[in-house]
């Protein structure tokens, strides 16, 4: 789906790469300008996939705008539909219940999983092993089936709730963890020894596409796209919500600033959300599910923002309100938006061949971006 | 820093700076004329260094638009939100790009969602609409009888 566009009078030449392109992995179109097979200049065209979820959550209640967020970004929809729901919990002052909130993080971080592992397949796909991508497949339906048990669906789960979750636990959700526990452990090993220290999948990565610490912070990138550039950015550290103050986890950085490095990055984090896992699934306090609240719920006026960090990096949700069963209106900051820009910058210079290694390792989802 | 030390901090460099109450963090309104002055202050000194631009939007009231403007510090890890009222007929504003580079893309997105446009901006054009569209769809009196279903 390469096709030439144009030959500029310096010799130049214009491609599009998209919007139907495999290694885009959704409808991203690049316009770009190449001398050679040098790039000069990458260029974004967004919207393919424009729902304009923001103007359609004006009119939908604090209730219901929750749910349209797992069409964003879709791998983490767990943990959007959480940065919503914190939101809505912060400006009518809701205490969510221990159980609700230990729940939360464990969907939570078994999303983060199911992300990463499905990134690290397409990844080593994008740059030439197909294996890994199969491998990945079969440990994501581990959790997929978990999830699908507990929350009914698979990947718009759709389970939280403004003071906690929808409803309570499977019965047999801790055995089917302790056994994804388990299997997983043995396989992110496999994963290392497979692609990790892999002589040619290093000499894909390494030295490409660097981004310093400095244009990391300038671009607004989050998440393990900045960690790879030692930026201390991970709101469950920086800004704890829920419960995360009092669990035992490290914040992955990795200063190579290099595709490699955030492929690392993303590698470690798997490792501690595992850990994360384990401490809390025997530990799940009885008790309530979800908080009384009223059936219908209305903000008070004024301006409430909240941020939570999923697979991708940081997302914000800024909603205004008027005091109305409706919100006024909402932003999403996605973490994708802010990690493309930068795409620009770290593909100059570079060959064609290395683009793909380097959307690879920015993680894109293209309707968190075009929302 | 807490907030009232930000405040002090803040009102020290630019005394003209109008408080707004309530939120978690602190509020403040600018003069559009006086942003960029005042961004580059925040940017570089030494004791904030906002340099971490990470939301961006633009809020209608009907009346006039209000752009929003979330800045952290990597370093100190202070908040400030800053809004500049902009004028809905002919809304203008210097383009923050140069100091932040996220804001290019933030921007674009504002310019064809709202129609601010921003001034001295590398390359203001649609990003997320197609090429020409008429309005701006995220405004409260947009009206589109064929991609908008009313609930």
């Amino acid at each position: 789906m390469i096709e030439e566009l144009a030959t500029t009078q310096e010799g130049d030449l214009v491609i599009n790469v998209g919007p139907q392109h495999p290694s885009t992995h959704g409808v991203l179109h690049l316009v770009i300008t190449m001398n050679g097979e040098t790039i000069k200049k990458v260029e974004p065209h967004l919207g393919y996939i424009h729902r304009s979820i923001e103007k359609m959550c004006e009119s939908l209640s604090f209730r219901q705008f929750i749910y349209v967020t797992s069409r964003m970004d879709y791998l983490s929809s767990h943990i959007n539909n959480h940065g919503c729901a914190l939101c809505v919990e912060k400006g009518l002052q809701i205490e969510v219940p221990a159980r609700a909130q230990v729940i939360r993080v464990l969907m939570d971080e078994l999303t983060r999983i199911a992300s990463h592992v499905l990134w690290w397949g397409a990844l080593a796909m994008d740059v030439g092993a197909l294996t890994p991508f199969f491998h990945a497949f079969r440990e994501r339906e581990a959790i997929n089936d978990i999830m699908e048990e507990t929350c009914g669906a698979r990947l718009t789960m759709n389970y939280m709730a403004p003071g906690g979750v929808m409803f309570d636990i499977h019965p047999n959700f801790q055995k089917r963890v302790h056994a994804f526990i388990e299997l997983f452990k043995s396989k992110i090993d496999e994963y290392d020894e497979l692609v990790t220290d892999n002589v040619i999948f290093k000499a894909r990565m390494q030295g490409i596409g660097m981004l310093s610490y400095e244009d990391a912070i300038s671009y607004g990138c989050s998440g393990p796209t900045a960690r790879g550039s030692g930026v201390k950015c991970d709101i469950r550290k920086l800004y704890p919500y829920e419960i995360y103050n009092k669990l035992q986890f490290e914040e992955i950085i990795e200063t190579g600033c290099d595709s490699y490095a955030r492929y690392l990055v993303r590698m470690k984090e798997m490792r501690q959300s595992l850990s994360i896992i384990e401490q809390l699934i025997d530990n799940i306090p009885e008790g309530e599910f979800l908080a009384k609240t009223k059936a219908v719920l209305k903000l008070p006026k004024g301006e409430f923002y909240s941020k939570v960090e999923t697979a991708r990096g940081e997302f914000g949700v800024y909603i205004v309100s008027e005091g109305g069963t409706t919100p006024y209106r909402i932003k999403f900051r996605s973490p994708g938006f802010s990690n493309l820009s930068a795409l620009d910058h770290m593909a100059r210079g570079q060959k064609i061949g290395d683009l793909v290694a380097m959307m690879g390792s920015l993680d894109l989802v293209i309707p968190d971006i075009d929302r | 820093m807490s907030n009232e030390e930000l405040k002090s901090e803040l009102v020290a460099l630019h005394p003209s700076l109008v408080f707004e109450e309530g939120g978690e963090w602190l509020n403040m309104v600018i003069e559009p004329s006086e942003l960029i002055p005042f961004a580059e202050k925040i940017r570089s000194a030494d004791h904030l260094f906002f340099d971490y631009l990470f939301c961006l939007t633009c809020v209608d009231w009907k009346t006039h638009l209000t752009m929003v403007y979330h800045f952290s510090s990597t370093k100190y890890r202070h908040t400030i939100v800053l809004k500049s009222k902009l004028d809905r007929n002919n809304p203008e504003i210097e383009t923050l790009c140069r100091i932040w580079k996220t804001a290019e893309f933030h921007e674009r997105e504002v310019f064809e969602l709202f129609g601010v446009k921003f001034l001295h901006h590398p390359d203001l054009r649609n990003l997320i609409l197609p090429d020409v569209w008429n309005g701006f769809p995220l405004r409260k009196d947009y009206e589109d009888a064929v991609n908008m279903i009313k609930l």
